[in-house]
């Protein structure tokens, strides 16, 4: 099959590999009919996540036909499925309470050492993210081998196009949790920092959980107007200052719940040698912790913190004191797909949630690279990249 | 033998298991102890008798390639060395209470001297906490290979890796892999 293998940073290639087969009886084989590129991805495009080897297929966001399922699967030939970018057994006990990211047993017992000894615990398996998280094969390919395919995917019903629930695997839910984890009031004030998917996606949702007014932050104007489009109000940090503007525009008393959807970015977490020496590795402080250093102090006094941006090893100047002080609370972690994948489904079949809006480019498969490139140099036209293996075919 | 170890011997200044000092051998002898502890959402019994069935061991213990029940309490271990060769020792099982714990032993004329002990402790809603405490006196030359590579690096990894497929199996019904094709499942084995 064809795959978008990563070699190196900003070095991806569609390479020719073997097919994905059955090697676990609760497995299936998914034919990839949509895939998308996610600011998750740029962070392995530019080689600041460790763990990773030339040859890994990337992708987290994808969805397809069954076309071959294990003998313990529930699924069958033909149906349509989005599949959970977080990977969980459904048995453990985390699963049961329903915290699917923290899943016991969907990470190689090999692969668990990394996370055990940098965190404290393993956490979940993921599609195409590095062999902290598994080493699994992503989606950004033709098929993919999908492992706990009786508890993980949704099948969707028939005459609902990818386009519209595409984004069920990974930053609708992300959006939607973010603004569950900032505990959201009505009346409240919301502000959120990064216009990215999972920046306008928790703006969406933050409305419709009762948020009297949104403020969102990006320096993309293109980005900024998306926002505004939901109905938020914008602070473009390059021109206004924004912990001024947040205060002006708040009465001075500071956003009720404050969500971070920017993350480590373009910037790298650790050093190399991470496996071997993690204890001793020296880890880089991300300078882009001024979005969450940012909304913690313009939060309100015993306001709440949500932070669905991703953040890997150590930081610098952490505002612990502001922290404490304004009796704040943090709420955060890998989304708990699965837990949210009914009910936003509903709600996209319902005509409440458009996801749409967000995706600016679709290319074939074959043209992931330039798909990678565009969105890691236009961030502010290229919103979301999505990919379909099967569109090369089409055009010739 | 293992300590048990939840015992606290006299001396002991905190409710930490003894294997966690930070001075001093648990064994008191010149062994090296490892233990480790997981929490499995299965009934104790379920897991005691998966693993009273030594047979069944091989399938979530990496370096282990056959167990062969010899009668009730005795058993052949046939262990992975290095070179795609094998070493051999006969287990004997010195204490067993059912649901709740099995200790073995290897027998005297074992080249690699070691005894194991694992407990089920009903753990409620969370299922069962399984701990289980290895113990050997590693020899020199090439048996030493043997046990550095059965127990790698550090044993305690070994122990805490074979614990989790075994939580992994009884849990899922599976084994966790990342591998994408047969061939490179075979590889990793
Ligand atoms: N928790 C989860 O499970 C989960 C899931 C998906 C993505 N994520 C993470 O969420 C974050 C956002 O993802 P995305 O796909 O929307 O990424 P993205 O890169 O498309 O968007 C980030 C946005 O933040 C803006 N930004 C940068 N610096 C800023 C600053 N100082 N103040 C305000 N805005 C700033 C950027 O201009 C950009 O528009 C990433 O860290 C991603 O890894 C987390
Ligand atoms: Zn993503
Ligand atoms: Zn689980």
């Amino acid at each position: 099959m064809r795959a978008l293998a990563w070699h190196g940073k900003h070095d991806v290639r569609v390479d020719t590999v073997d097919d994905p087969e059955i090697l676990n009886p609760r497995d299936a084989i998914i034919k990839v009919t949509s895939t998308a590129i996610c600011g998750s991805d740029l962070h392995l495009y530019d080689g600041y996540i460790p763990t990773m080897m030339a040859g890994d297929i990337l992708g987290h966001e994808f969805m397809g036909e069954v076309v071959e399922t294990g003998p313990k699967s529930t699924l069958k030939k033909g149906q349509r499925v989005v599949v959970p970018f977080t990977m969980a057994c459904g048995s453990c006990y985390h699963c049961g309470k329903h915290q699917y990211s923290a899943c016991d047993n969907a990470l190689p017992a090999d692969n668990q050492d990394i996370a055990q000894e940098l965190y404290g615990q393993p956490m979940s398996g993921l599609f195409g993210y590095s062999h902290m998280t598994g080493g699994y094969a992503g989606g950004q390919a033709e098929y993919v081998r999908v492992p706990f395919s009786d508890v993980g995917p949704i099948v969707i019903p028939d005459g609902i196009e990818d386009e519209k629930v595409l984004f069920l695997s990974d930053i609708l839910p992300t959006g939607w949790m973010a603004a569950e984890n900032a505990g959201i009031e009505p009346g409240d004030i919301v502000a959120v920092w990064g216009c990215g998917p999972v920046g306008l996606f928790a703006v969406q949702s933050a409305f419709l959980m009762g948020a009297d007014r949104v403020i969102a932050i990006d320096h993309f104007p293109h980005r900024l107007e998306l926002a505004k489009r939901f109905g938020a109000e914008t602070i473009n940090f390059e021109e206004s200052a924004t912990y001024e503007a947040l205060m002006l525009m708040t009465g001075g008393i500071g956003p009720d719940a404050v969500i971070d959807a920017v993350g480590l970015e373009a910037h790298g977490f650790f050093v190399d040698n991470v496996i071997d020496q993690i204890k001793a590795s020296t880890f880089l402080g991300t300078d882009r912790i001024h979005s969450i250093r940012q909304a913690i102090l313009a939060c309100r006094k015993g306001g709440r913190v949500s932070m669905p941006a991703v953040y890997g090893g150590f930081v610098d100047k952490f505002p612990l004191g502001a922290f404490m002080e304004k009796g704040l609370t943090l709420r955060t972690g890998q989304t708990h797909v699965q837990h949210y994948m009914p009910g936003l489904l509903n709600a996209i079949v319902e005509g409440k949630i458009d996801t749409t809006f967000l995706i600016s480019h679709t290319l074939p498969l074959e043209e992931a690279p330039k798909g990678y490139q565009m969105f890691h140099d236009n961030q502010n036209e290229v919103t979301k990249v999505v990919l379909k293996p099967g569109l090369a075919l089409a055009a010739e | 033998m293992v300590n048990d170890m939840g015992t606290r011997e006299a001396l002991a200044s905190d409710d930490a298991p003894l294997v966690t000092a930070k001075h001093g051998t648990a064994a008191g002898q010149s062994d090296t102890v490892v233990a480790s502890a997981v929490t499995i959402n299965r009934p104790a019994a379920e897991l005691y008798a998966f693993w009273r069935d030594f047979a069944n061991l091989a399938t979530f213990m990496e370096n282990v390639e056959r167990v062969d029940a010899l009668d009730d309490t005795r058993s052949r271990w046939v262990v992975k060395a290095p070179a795609g060769k094998t070493v051999e020792w006969v287990s004997r099982v010195t204490e067993e209470a059912a649901d709740r714990l099995i200790a073995w032993e290897a027998e005297a004329d074992a080249e690699v001297p070691n005894s194991g002990r694992v407990e089920f402790r009903d753990a409620g809603a969370r299922g069962t906490v399984v701990t289980a405490t290895i113990a050997y006196d590693p020899p020199a030359g090439f048996i030493g290979k043997v046990v550095a590579k059965m127990f790698q690096r550090e044993p305690a990894i070994q122990a805490r890796r074979d614990l989790r497929r075994f939580k992994q199996l009884m849990e899922t019904g599976e084994i966790a892999t990342s591998a994408r094709t047969l061939k490179q499942l075979e590889e990793q084995d």
